[in-house]
């Protein structure tokens, strides 16, 4: 087994052992989602209309839960210098980190929001825009908040001012994965998800270099 | 040729001699923009009177952009060079940016409410600079983070990057999202849009913002230069 793998397992393993907070994600998921209907109201068309919102917002908020400890907790206990001394450049440690947090949150969260679809009364056909643009959009969450995750890396309190750093660079994906849906409710094609493919895509490929250099400069000294 | 005056001892000399003449043309050409766009301008004949805000606010939001574009630029000299004047230069510029920002976001909602009868609408343009004050908050708040002096510079510096390379793709997708706002009339293929009565006086208050941020910036930077030294005095001391 090369390393990339091993440190990928390695990564999926931690996140869903004990205070790996894969699982904890999800509940967050599904408790922003079950908060909205009480706040805006019980009308059926309403929750159908911004349901693709609602969703896609929760879902970023509820990966950014973990992402503070993307790179934190093997910095603290010491494994993050031995991983930066290992054959791996840290480039790709990144991209593995960032694939290990796509796995345990993005595909799940992406798996479990057709069920929260059908609370908000999402119309059959928008099933499918929905599933897909939380599967194509997730990972620019992942690899975006990584380079947050990075920069953050040395704060004691890193996980107040991540999402101050992240969110902003998230407005595209919530734009075009929300977007995808309610072009889908109005029955036109607009495009959003190849515009969400491509954001993703960039992300993915940038970001890795960014997290590395992020993570680089809190090693260093 | 600027890495000459990159020298924190040349910079102090020459921005102290720059500083006064750049801070009064500024004066000067705001105080004849201000003059003009609040008496000789003529009333819009669809916007009366409210067509003097967009003197404040189309500078102001100039301004904004051009301090993210030179925040980033320093940047680059900071994570290339790693010259401490470069982080300086950086770091000072985002407050002020941030400043601009948030004055042509208020002036554009005092425009707005006479106007399209709302302080706010969640237009293209209203809300990339709403992300523009909060990408320039976070990178305020990141600076204050981290203790280190030169690991905060060198971590902003790859969040103002970042924050430059994802800029235009906000932008982009924010359009597509929804524009409500008026299309570009100044800077556009064919001349501008605007009357030549209107254009000077915008003219004039656009060059008078930016040799304001100029002199603001300047002001900035020795100030932190300035602390930095007195900082190490007083450890040499200690």
């Amino acid at each position: 087994m090369n390393s990339f793998s091993a440190l990928l397992l390695r990564d999926i393993r931690l996140a869903f052992r004990a205070g790996g907070g894969a699982t904890l994600a999800l509940a967050f998921f599904a408790c922003v989602a079950a908060l909205v209907p009480l706040g805006v109201g019980a009308d059926l068309r309403l929750l159908a209309r911004i349901a693709g919102g609602v969703l896609w917002v929760a879902a970023v908020l509820a990966a950014l839960l973990s992402l503070d400890r993307l790179f934190q907790s093997d910095f603290e206990d010491g494994s993050l210098d031995l991983i930066a001394l290992g054959p791996l450049p840290l480039e790709s440690v990144s991209f593995a980190k960032i694939a290990a947090h796509w796995l345990t949150t993005g595909l799940p969260l992406t798996i479990l929001s057709p069920v929260l679809a059908l609370l908000f009364n999402l119309p059959p056909q928008a099933y499918w825009p929905l599933t897909a643009s939380l599967a194509i959009g997730t990972p620019a969450v992942s690899a975006i908040g990584a380079v947050g995750a990075g920069l953050t890396l040395s704060i004691r309190r890193g996980g107040l001012i991540l999402p101050l750093l992240v969110l902003p660079l998230l407005a595209p994906a919530v734009i075009f994965g929300a977007g995808a849906v309610l072009a889908a409710l109005d029955g036109l094609a607009n495009g959003a998800l190849w515009l969400l493919a491509a954001f993703s895509f960039a992300a993915a490929v940038l970001s890795p270099f960014a997290t590395a250099a992020a993570v680089r400069l809190n090693l260093a000294g | 040729m600027i890495f000459e005056y990159a020298n924190p001892k040349r910079f102090m000399d020459l921005s102290g001699t720059l500083l006064p003449w750049i801070a009064a043309v500024a004066a000067i050409l705001l105080a004849l923009g201000f003059y003009q766009a609040l008496f000789t301008v003529p009333r819009d004949y669809q916007q009366g009177d409210t067509v003097r805000i967009m003197f404040i606010h189309v500078p102001a939001a100039w301004t904004a952009m051009m301090a993210y574009g030179l925040m980033a630029l320093a940047s680059i000299f900071s994570l290339v060079n790693r010259h401490p004047l470069a982080d300086v230069a950086a770091k000072t510029a985002a407050p002020l940016g941030a400043l601009f920002t948030a004055l042509a976001l208020i002036t554009g909602s005092l425009w707005g409410k006479p106007m399209w009868g709302t302080y706010w609408v969640w237009d293209a343009r209203l809300t990339s600079f709403l992300l523009l004050l909060l990408l320039y908050l976070g990178y305020i708040a990141l600076w204050n983070a981290i203790e280190d002096e030169v690991r905060a510079a060198r971590a902003c510096a790859i969040l103002a990057i970042v924050g430059a390379v994802n800029l235009p793709i906000i932008e982009f997708s924010v359009d597509w999202w929804n524009t409500l706002h008026q299309g570009e009339s100044i800077f556009r293929s064919g001349g501008p849009l605007i009357a030549p009565v209107f254009l000077w006086p915008l003219a004039m208050m656009g060059l008078g913002y930016t040799l304001l941020f100029v002199s603001l910036w300047l002001i900035r930077m020795r100030t932190e230069i300035l602390q930095r030294r007195a900082r190490t005095l007083m450890l040499r001391g200690a």
